[in-house]
């Protein structure tokens, strides 16, 4: 039986004398085995644990392998394999992870950066437990100053951004770029229109996600283009809200909504409410303003999930006038289905852009297109070059 | 003064968090991380905020006698109900043998699960609406719907046990789940993505500058 001993220049010392003591601990326990009911005996320890770093991270995970036990070729004699962790080759040991007979290789992703550790393998089977003969260390995980699996990334991101300043660029300049006509977004206007005639209120709804969440940001820029709609419509506005970032920000974006539109005296500082970020609290409240308030306009702008349908079917119940707009497609069925009109993923978007109609915020819009035509040319090349067995295109694009 | 420093601070730490996506390293990763956990101190005085605005709005709803008034009652009663068992309880307050998780599990929660299975009743209405066959898209959806309602439980290889197996309901839809439905899904996903992208440069570029207030 050799030891083997993998050592840092400092640690080789220690790590020899433990790996010693070691050897003698588990040959000692393996003796001591209690033995299972039909005598299986002890498994015979892995060995030849190695480590490195895991490449492309911060500088908290490392990648552990080892020689299985001999005993792999008995069934039922290796049952896992138990990874403990210690600050010293003597230890204290902790647990890190185990992992079913088998499996040579497991990555510890909690480990300190620049902190020195020491690892060991333990064979456990129904024979019961050996320690590892041998003890590997000092392992210390480094981070890394690029991740290399993003250059695809990197350089997609670049002539994304290039694409949309040029055309920003463009723009400036006096070319204005022509945009399709969006109904849905011109059916906002219309909405707010007939609730004027029927003296209803609207109803916003910027989603039910935090404003980490880019919807929602999106969801309370159009909020402002809609509230300077209804101040020049002089018809009031309810914007129930559900986080307390985004309430503090749809009230600033409809105060300004009506401050643009020249009626800063008519904002309300009631039309906007903070609900409940529990998400069926906040259907409830929903569903009880359009019950109750019977608003004849319902803008859905944001990011939604099972909420979708009970809200847009609750509206439909209403008889209002329904324009969502979503970026999450499994709720897109469930909008086109029980609104007039719906804002499919990028439309919502481009929709602040359309509405204001500046030529700065349209000229990235087509910034947009020219990277959509850039995507398809990727999507044939990496059909044909697949096709062609030449894998380097999609295994660049792979990112980690 | 007032909007240069909110964009100026918008497309530092815009630019900085793009870095971070590709850079591990410490010195970029660490402080990335601390900027986005100092959010949670942000959000809690977002909290005192909405949590005022709540009483404000419902108080007066109770005081001027609004239309469904007794309601407001007992979501103020709610409200600070919960406040205050949870600041009795103190920091284990959402502990498994709390009050307050007696409470919520004991009243919120089936609260909760009964507004979801409204849900059940709702996509029946809403799909005896959506497969009216009135167009030759309509046509093709309900006939898509079919196939995949059908092919997803055994009576439709049932039905179809005679035919070859590629030509059985539930190969049938599973094509149309892994073909035309999942080719129009990425398309839609790549689109809102470049979205995603094109509003946070309209941001960091400080071209969307609505979010920082009205005055200009």
């Amino acid at each position: 039986m050799s030891l083997e001993v993998t050592a840092g220049a400092r640690g080789w010392r220690w790590s020899s004398a433990a790996g010693v003591v070691l050897m003698l601990l588990a040959l000692k326990a393996r003796a001591e085995a209690p033995a299972a009911a039909n005598s299986t005996p002890a498994p015979a320890p892995a060995s030849g644990l190695e480590w490195k770093d895991v490449p492309n991270d911060a500088g908290h995970a490392v990648e552990l392998d080892w020689k299985p036990s001999p005993d792999e070729a008995h069934p039922g004699v290796v049952a896992t394999y138990v990874l403990e962790r210690g600050p010293a080759p003597g230890g204290p040991w902790s647990v890190v992870d185990s992992t079913t007979g088998g499996s040579t290789t497991k990555v510890d992703p909690t480990l300190d950066r620049g902190v020195s550790y020491f690892y060991r393998v333990i064979t456990v089977g129904p024979g019961g437990r050996t320690p590892a003969l041998s003890v590997t260390g000092p392992v210390v995980a480094t981070s890394q100053w690029f991740n290399t699996t993003r250059w695809s990334v990197l350089v997609l991101m670049f002539l994304f951004f290039a694409f949309v300043l040029w055309y920003i660029w463009s723009a400036q300049s006096g070319k204005k770029p022509f945009v399709r006509r969006i109904p849905g977004i011109d059916a906002i206007e219309e909405a707010i229109g007939r609730a004027t005639e029927m003296g209803r209120p609207v109803l916003y709804v910027p989603g039910i996600q935090d404003i980490d969440e880019i919807q929602t940001v999106q969801g309370l820029i159009i909020l402002e283009s809609v509230a300077k709609m209804t101040a020049r419509y002089q018809t009031p506005i309810t914007v129930p809200v559900a986080y307390p970032i985004p309430f503090t920000i749809a009230e600033e974006m409809v105060r300004s909504g009506y401050l643009h539109a020249g009626r800063p005296e008519q904002y309300d500082p009631n039309s906007v409410r903070f609900v409940s970020p529990e998400q069926f609290a906040y259907v409830a409240a929903l569903t009880g303003i359009m019950l109750r308030d019977r608003p004849a306009a319902h803008i859905f702008m944001g990011s939604f999930y099972a909420e979708s349908l009970l809200l847009a079917e609750t509206g439909f119940s209403t008889g209002a006038i329904q324009v969502a707009g979503t970026a999450n497609v499994h709720q897109l069925p469930f909008f086109v289905v029980a609104c007039d009109y719906t804002l499919i993923g990028e439309e919502l978007y481009a929709a602040s852009a359309y509405l204001s109609g500046e030529p700065r915020l349209v000229g990235g819009l087509k910034g947009a297109d020219m990277m959509k035509v850039l995507i398809i040319l990727m999507v044939l090349i990496g059909c044909i070059l697949e096709t062609l067995n030449l894998h380097g295109f999609t295994q660049w694009m792979a990112t980690q | 003064m007032k909007r240069e420093i909110p964009l100026m601070a918008t497309a530092v730490i815009g630019i900085f968090m793009i870095l971070s996506f590709f850079v591990p390293h410490q010195l970029v990763s660490v402080p990335a991380d601390f900027l986005q956990t100092s959010a949670v101190i942000v959000v809690a005085f977002g909290y005192v905020l909405g949590g005022a605005n709540a009483l404000r709005i419902n108080f007066d709803a109770i005081y001027k006698r609004r239309e469904g008034w007794p309601y407001k009652i007992v979501l103020v009663a709610g409200l600070l109900t919960m406040v205050t068992v949870g600041a009795i309880e103190g920091r284990g307050f959402q502990g498994e043998h709390t009050r307050f998780t007696w409470i919520y599990n004991s009243v919120y929660s089936p609260m909760q699960s009964t507004m979801f299975a409204l849900l059940a009743f709702y996509i029946a209405s809403a799909a005896f609406r959506a497969f009216r066959i009135r167009t030759l898209e309509a046509a093709l959806l309900a006939v898509a719907a079919l196939i995949v309602m059908i092919g997803r439980v055994p009576i439709g290889d049932w039905l179809t046990h005679a035919l070859p197996a590629p030509y059985r309901l539930s190969a049938l839809q599973e094509w149309i789940m892994d073909n035309p439905q999942n080719s129009a899904k990425r398309a839609i996903l790549i689109g809102a993505a470049l979205g995603v992208m094109a509003t946070g440069l309209r941001v960091i570029l400080g071209l969307e500058r609505s979010y920082l207030s009205g005055e200009d």
